[in-house]
């Protein structure tokens, strides 16, 4: 039985969920049995492989970027998890949305509060270009699994990965399992 | 044929980078950019929120350090109350930040660049991770492991939660150490200690086979800063900022944290989203400085009273990288011996007779309308600046974040290395992986430093000498 294909990736978050997947801690080494990390941060591929099973997305979509990299997740696995709370209904970083005029966000930070150069970034590598809203990621790609949290704990995550591995697809139940915060 | 080269996305670092080496016509590197790619504007929405939400919003800037978010959210907070905390619920936050410190270190060499030292900057990208350092060396990887656990229990123990927990407030902390809780944590010191001490001998053992990389690998003088405590020593949660020189004369010190804006300036530049902190004195880009672990090593006088193993490795950390260290491999170097001193430091907080007192937070209300909290965070000073109006609701939010002051410095480090290593369009993979390893030497928190996280680490894109996208090279 080759290993499952697991791949994870961050994009409008903060990387919480990332490391509650590390505090699996010596679980890892189980894991490491049964699957193997074919892409994400902490390996060193640059390219989303086509044969993904399942795939860990963290963040909500912020900028161009998120929603090219959520569409090519999305086309490239089998199972796709919303993981964490900002996938999964957008958190923290939704509150940018009820600001009116976006352009202010970016105008406290680079014109008001610098002393040198002040001016939007924009060059031709630097920054994608911002959604008008931050949306979970659910608007944009159909999600196979959410899992609350924010972040989920290591506990929630291994109950979560243990029924994938074992091909069954029951929801999580109980307020242990879902809920978010 | 000229070309610029985008390592896109800079991998096992915490967030997105982006790398962009700009060739001449013979092929020799004109010049290297490191760039990040993600916003999110925590400053601007935080405003119109209660004073009291903002240790718990500021966290979710990083869920690698959000300890350090909640320090610096609550000291501001502490400030507005004008209170004077429980000499027990300082201490307790002075321990949930060591533990901190400790797991966020421990990520960094065991999880992030131990396998560049355990394959080589060369190997396959394929099992360069942790998931192949647990396959080539098992008791390494578990010893790296379990040691980041220690400091997510010490968190956990104290706050309820590994990350994100909602603990730290403005007056204190909501709840004590238990007796339970403090036996765990002492229990699990020996071990601890013992896998620093490891790491370190591994890490000091292969000083001599990277010795060029140590050479050029962001070599480079520089201003330090970082806070101190009373009589200098090694300081992580309170104490007053000071900065030494490259070669360790103090050039400022005893700096109010409340008046950051005298010597902190921030620069934009075009082509990225971090800013770029310098020490305003000197103006920019002349006012470099560098925070962190290689920073606080250099500007402390002494590691501070009760951490004998961390004293002895500190002094000779001195004698090898030349007094005052300016080489940004010896990065990874100073946080082990950071590790050690928490784990010391943390030994003897659980052996004061104090440390369960449960009377561990004062109560007040909105005295002050603005304030400035400091604490340093694994990778560096941390600033937060709130104005509120007189019913706590916050009017203005500046952020100055750990990372984004070494923003200089990466790219710096970027340019020394792709200039030494890169000649010629062909570009062999080992060396795209060493101006990545130059980036990790900072264990740079990126979605700390735009207060954002975004797309994928470190992808490779030629340009042409005249700014054109020729090729895309990408790896894996
Ligand atoms: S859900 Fe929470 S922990 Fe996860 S990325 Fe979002 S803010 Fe961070």
């Amino acid at each position: 039985m080759d290993k499952i294909k697991l791949a994870t990736i961050w994009l409008g978050g903060c990387s919480g969920c990332h490391m509650s997947f590390l505090d699996l801690d010596e679980w890892l080494f189980n894991l490491a049995e049964v699957a193997e990390m074919v892409y994400g941060p902490v390996v060193d591929a640059k390219e989303i492989p086509d044969d993904v099973d399942v795939f860990l997305v963290e963040g909500s979509l912020a900028n161009v970027e998120n929603l090219e990299m959520v569409r090519e997740a999305r086309r490239k696995s089998k199972f796709l998890i919303a993981f964490g709370d900002c996938a999964v209904t957008g958190n923290v970083p939704t509150m940018r949305n009820r600001i009116a005029k976006q352009s202010t966000v970016l105008e406290r930070s680079y014109i008001e509060t610098a002393d040198v150069q002040a001016q939007i970034p924009g060059g031709m590598h630097t920054a994608p270009q911002l959604l008008s809203k931050v949306v979970p990621i659910h608007e944009a790609v159909k999600v196979d699994m959410h899992l609350p949290g924010c972040p989920p704990s290591a506990a929630r995550i291994k109950a979560a990965i243990e029924e994938l591995m074992a091909h069954h697809y029951e929801p999580l139940t109980g307020e242990k399992m879902i809920k978010f915060g | 044929m000229p070309k610029t080269i985008t390592i896109d996305p800079v991998t096992r670092v915490e967030g997105h980078g982006k790398v962009t080496i700009r060739l001449n016509d013979d092929g020799s590197v004109d010049q290297a950019r490191f760039h990040v790619a993600e916003f999110r504007g925590f400053e601007r929405f935080c405003e119109g929120r209660p004073l009291e939400e903002m240790a718990g919003i500021t966290a979710r800037i990083c869920g690698i350090c959000p300890v350090s978010h909640l320090m610096a959210s609550a000291k501001t907070g502490d400030a507005i109350y004008a209170v004077k905390i429980p000499p027990t619920g300082e201490k307790l936050r002075r321990v949930m930040n060591l533990g901190q410190i400790i797991q966020s270190h421990a990520l960094s060499f065991f999880h992030l660049s131990s396998p560049d030292f355990v394959f080589g900057l060369d190997s396959d990208p394929k099992d360069r991770n942790i998931f192949g350092v647990m396959k080539a060396d098992p008791d390494l990887a578990r010893k790296g492991i379990r040691l980041r656990q220690f400091g997510q229990r010490v968190i956990e123990i104290l706050g309820g939660k590994k990350i994100h927990p909602a603990w730290v407030a403005p007056g204190g902390v909501r709840t004590p150490l238990t007796e339970e809780g403090r036996q765990e944590i002492i229990s699990r010191v020996a071990e601890s200690k013992e896998t620093t001490l490891l790491a370190l001998s591994i890490f000091k053992g292969m000083l001599d086979q990277y010795k060029d990389e140590v050479e050029v690998f962001g070599n480079f003088p520089s201003l330090f800063m970082s806070l101190v405590g009373e009589d200098g020593e090694w300081e992580h949660y309170g104490g007053s900022v000071r900065f030494v020189d490259s070669q360790g004369n103090i050039v400022a010190d005893k700096l109010d944290p409340m008046n950051y804006k005298q010597y902190v300036g921030e620069a934009v530049e075009a082509d990225s989203y971090l800013k770029f902190p310098y020490y305003m004195p000197l103006g920019y880009p002349d006012g470099i400085y560098r925070v962190g672990p290689l920073a606080r090593l250099n500007t402390c006088s002494h590691i501070g009273e009760g951490a004998p193993l961390a004293a002895a490795e500190l002094m000779e950390f001195r004698q090898r990288g030349g007094g005052t260290v300016n080489m940004s491999l010896y990065y990874h170097y100073a946080r082990l011996i950071e590790i050690l001193a928490g784990v010391e430091f943390i030994e003897r907080y659980m052996d004061d007779p104090h440390i369960t007192d449960t009377r561990v937070r004062s109560i007040a209300g909105i005295n002050q309308l603005e304030a400035v909290g400091v604490s340093e965070a694994p990778r560096g000073t941390l600033f937060h600046h709130y104005a509120v109006d007189a019913d706590g609701m916050i009017t203005k939010v500046n952020l100055i974040i750990a990372t984004g002051q070494n923003n200089l410095a990466i790219n710096n480090t970027v340019d020394q290395i792709a200039k030494h290593y890169i000649k010629g369009p062909e570009i062999p993979e080992g060396m795209l992986n060493r101006v990545e390893a130059g980036v990790r030497a900072y264990d740079p928190c990126l979605s700390c430093s735009t207060h954002a996280a975004g797309q994928m680490p470190l992808k490779v894109t030629l340009i042409g000498a005249d700014g054109s996208i020729l090729d895309e090279v990408t790896r894996g």
